[in-house]
């Protein structure tokens, strides 16, 4: 290898250490001999990094097109000829990032249709506001204009505002129509009356020649509330893409044996109910399975939350998630619904999706305050003129005023860019929102869940290191090498890298032997050396004519889970941990992260079951997991978070994803969530106190175009600063622990 | 007036232009990555083609 550091050169980002390397070749696509590929890289973040994967891709033998796209972390690969798709992905592993296949989901394809569209939108909105701005301005103050001159240029407004609205305005006017379908109301209901009644009415005034025009007043608004919208689709798709990225990286294919015996690697997506499926020793499942052939131990930390790895036999359920460990076996794909325990999650699941779904955000509830009040106070106005003898015309004028200068601008930017402003913040600390309310559901919680296996804890058993013999770490670790036990991995990765004995042989579900010297050298579990099994969690290594030595193993919590614990309690909130692991595991975690209660051995159900208990007695409950046996508990919380190596029903069940090893992005996020809801509802309050000011000016009919202008920049000015104080808060709290 | 008469047409086709020449950029795929351009700008491209 060449002298380049491992990993970005600018250190953004770590290293990232070399796993179990898929086989890319099922998202190949293949069109006019030319053949293709996406990869999805992780841990590029700097024009170094760049430059370094575009290099060494580029210069592989056949390769055309190497194009990384920094935004999103995506790799796309052209070439021809006969370069083997898995060599790219073990070059772009080989530098220090992750790298791994992946296919465009249908959703992520929509949503960058979907932002295209806004962004469109809103450059649209943007070039009319200035051209009408323009044309309004001699309007504003040429109290000295000609009839003629300012017909003409309301015309020309016309000409520009009215297609503009029309085509900028479409999001605003198809949501309000499904609202309004559904019999609700949402902001995009006085928005899109806004503009549609300041359009009617400037152009009626401008056909009678009357006093004023408002066609800059509707353009300006969705350019306005355009921006808060681009901003925010923008951030929730690279948030939603980047918490796919986290887990991307496993499972997306498995190896499906034909009828003849050749072996087909496959997208997971593509496996079907009964096929038969080879797993390799260190492959993670990306189905559920029953075991066919071969014996062999699987891992089911992200599965059950259990850290000892079990054994498995011919005819043993396994869910997707569980990773094999010792010898390869021959699986049958089942269908979702074959199994108890799934099909209680996904009911589960359902359960609690319904309940989040019936949550009413914030600005819904400040909309349908405010709406019916706002209408009505049109509706006195055109009543109350026509009572003091004014025109219909005159009265329709005061009316639709109203409508435009409370302009819901304020109002409706005054929680989307808190979201997007706190959303960004976190997107930057490697925490993904995943839900468009999650922000305002964090805030709000009293009583935090832990699981254990790999939430609290890493996951990765650790190797304890005191009363160790010098030189035992050395010799067991020959023969650690070649086994995933995650034992021996973690012997393994303390010893770094070094010989493998020769002659390795596994035992599945007992232990690893080889020839270490020319003496044969044993490394397995108590049975395995022929001694008395002790407490649990130890390793037991023997050489020929030598007594065995023990080694023992902690589930170490993560470096600041206790300080995350004490700093939850600090802000006023309950710790509770929850796990499927056993009784004495549980406790010895509870104890080192500082947690008073606690339960061991809770089924997926009876941790459902607890959260609902909790739920019922009026607590808002924050679930923090990662395993299946956490999904339908993390969907039913009142808000939920995962860590970025949670199984993908869990990830999808969350509100917020993290990468990394800092448990203190919970308090993270739970901080932020906070001061963001303190700044929406200071907005909400802001808009309130201007709605006051501006409804009785418009009222007696002193509204000109100018005055709605000003006021409409005015406080879309004054939330948007507020919203900022956000993102400063966060900067001055960096800066000063950095 | 006849100033008007000069400046509407050009002023419309001008407009035209520039919203034209966005679209392009957008469907171009201009906008796909804000990040790598302003990064790639600053790489040394010693490759030749």
């Amino acid at each position: 290898m060449t002298a380049l550091a491992s990993g970005c050169p600018s250190g953004l980002s770590p290293a990232s250490e070399p796993s179990f390397a898929q086989d890319p070749s099922a998202f190949v696509v293949e069109r006019d001999g030319k053949r293709s590929l996406d990869i999805l890289v992780r841990g590029a973040s700097c024009g170094g990094c760049l430059a370094k994967i575009e290099n060494a891709v580029g210069r592989m033998p056949g390769v055309a097109v190497a194009r990384l796209n920094l935004s999103t972390g995506r790799l796309r690969v052209e070439w021809v000829g006969p370069l083997q798709p898995k060599s790219v992905i073990e070059a772009i592993a080989r530098l220090g990032y992750d790298a791994s296949a992946f296919e465009p989901a249908e959703s992520d394809l929509a949503g960058a249709k979907i932002e295209r569209r806004l962004f469109a939108a809103l450059v649209v909105a943007g070039v009319a506001t200035t051209a009408v701005m323009f044309l309004s301005e001699p309007v504003w103050f040429g109290s000295d204009l000609a009839d003629e001159t300012r017909a003409i240029l309301r015309w020309l407004s016309a000409l520009v505002a009215v297609p503009a609205a029309a085509f900028a305005g479409q999001p605003f006017f198809r949501s309000a129509l499904a609202s309004v379908r559904r019999r609700r109301l949402n902001m995009d209901v006085p928005i899109s009356l806004a503009v549609i009644l300041a359009l009617g009415l400037s152009i009626f005034e401008t056909i009678t020649n009357g006093r004023h025009a408002f066609f800059d007043a509707a353009v300006m608004l969705l350019f306005f509330l355009l921006i808060g919208r681009v901003l925010d689709a923008r951030l929730r798709r690279q948030a939603y893409s980047a918490a796919n990225a986290l887990v991307a990286m496993q499972s997306a294919t498995a190896t499906r044996l034909l009828s003849d015996g050749v072996a087909e690697v496959v997208r997971a997506s593509d496996v079907r109910t009964g096929d038969r499926l080879l797993v390799a020793s260190g492959e993670r499942l990306a189905v559920d399975v029953e075991v066919l052939e071969g014996s062999s131990e699987v891992d089911l930390r992200l599965v059950t939350g259990e850290v000892e790895p079990v054994s498995t036999f011919p005819g043993k359920v396994l869910h997707a998630g569980a990773i094999n460990l010792s010898a390869s076996l021959t699986v049958r794909a089942l269908s979702r619904a074959d199994q108890s325990l799934m099909a209680d999650v996904a009911r589960l699941l359902e359960a609690g999706e319904q309940k989040k779904s019936s949550y009413r955000k914030l600005a819904d509830k400040a909309a349908e305050a405010y709406v019916p009040q706002v209408h009505a106070m049109a509706a006195l106005g055109f009543v109350g003129w026509l009572v003091l003898g004014a025109s219909p015309a005159q009265a329709a004028y005061i009316a639709i005023t109203v409508l435009i200068i409370t302009c819901p601008c304020a109002l409706a930017l005054a929680a989307p860019l808190v979201q997007v402003v706190a959303a960004g913040t976190l997107f930057r600390k490697g925490i993904y929102l995943t839900s468009g309310d999650a922000l305002e559901r964090l805030a709000t919680v009293d009583h935090v869940i832990f699981d254990k296996t790999g939430t609290l804890t890493l996951g990765d058993p650790v190797l304890r290191q005191e009363s160790l013999r010098p030189g035992l770490l050395y010799d067991a670790a020959r023969l650690a090498r070649a086994s995933h036990h995650p034992y021996s991995r973690a012997i393994a990765r303390l010893a770094g890298a070094g010989p493998v004995a020769d002659a390795v042989k596994e035992y599945p579900g007992q232990g690893v032997s080889g020839r270490i010297n020319g003496r044969m050298a044993r490394l397995g579990s108590a049975s395995f050396v022929g001694v008395a099994p002790g407490a649990g969690s130890e390793l037991w290594y023997a050489v020929e004519g030598e007594s065995p030595e023990v080694m023992h193993f902690d589930d170490v919590i993560r470096v600041d889970a206790r300080e995350t614990v004490a700093r939850l309690k600090r802000m006023g909130m309950e710790v509770e941990l929850l796990s499927g692991d056993s009784s004495a595991r549980v406790k010895h975690a509870a104890a080192a992260a500082g947690i008073i209660a606690w339960r061991a051995e809770a089924t997926p159900l009876s941790k459902a079951r607890r959260l609902e208990d909790l739920q019922a007695s009026g607590l808002k409950v924050l679930m923090v997991g990662d395993g299946l046996n956490d999904a339908a508990a993390l969907a039913g919380a009142h808000a939920s978070i995962a860590p970025g190596g949670a199984v993908d029903v869990s990830r999808l069940a969350s509100d917020c994803v993290f990468a990394g090893d800092s448990l203190s992005a919970v308090t993270e996020i739970v901080e932020v969530a906070r001061s963001a809801r303190a700044r929406m509802r200071e907005n909400f309050g802001f808009a309130a106190i201007y709605n006051l000011v501006a409804v009785p000016i418009a009222l007696v009919g002193w509204v000109t175009p100018l005055i709605a202008a000003i006021a409409m920049s005015a406080s879309s000015a004054v939330v948007t600063l507020n919203a900022l104080r956000l993102a400063r808060r966060n900067l001055n709290r960096e800066g000063g622990s950095a | 007036m006849n100033a008007f008469l000069l400046m509407l047409p050009t002023v419309i086709v001008l407009a035209m232009t520039g919203l034209a020449a966005f679209v392009w950029a957008l469907r171009s795929g201009q906008f796909e990555d804000p990040k790598g351009d302003s990064a790639r700008i600053l790489n040394d491209d010693d490759r030749p083609g």
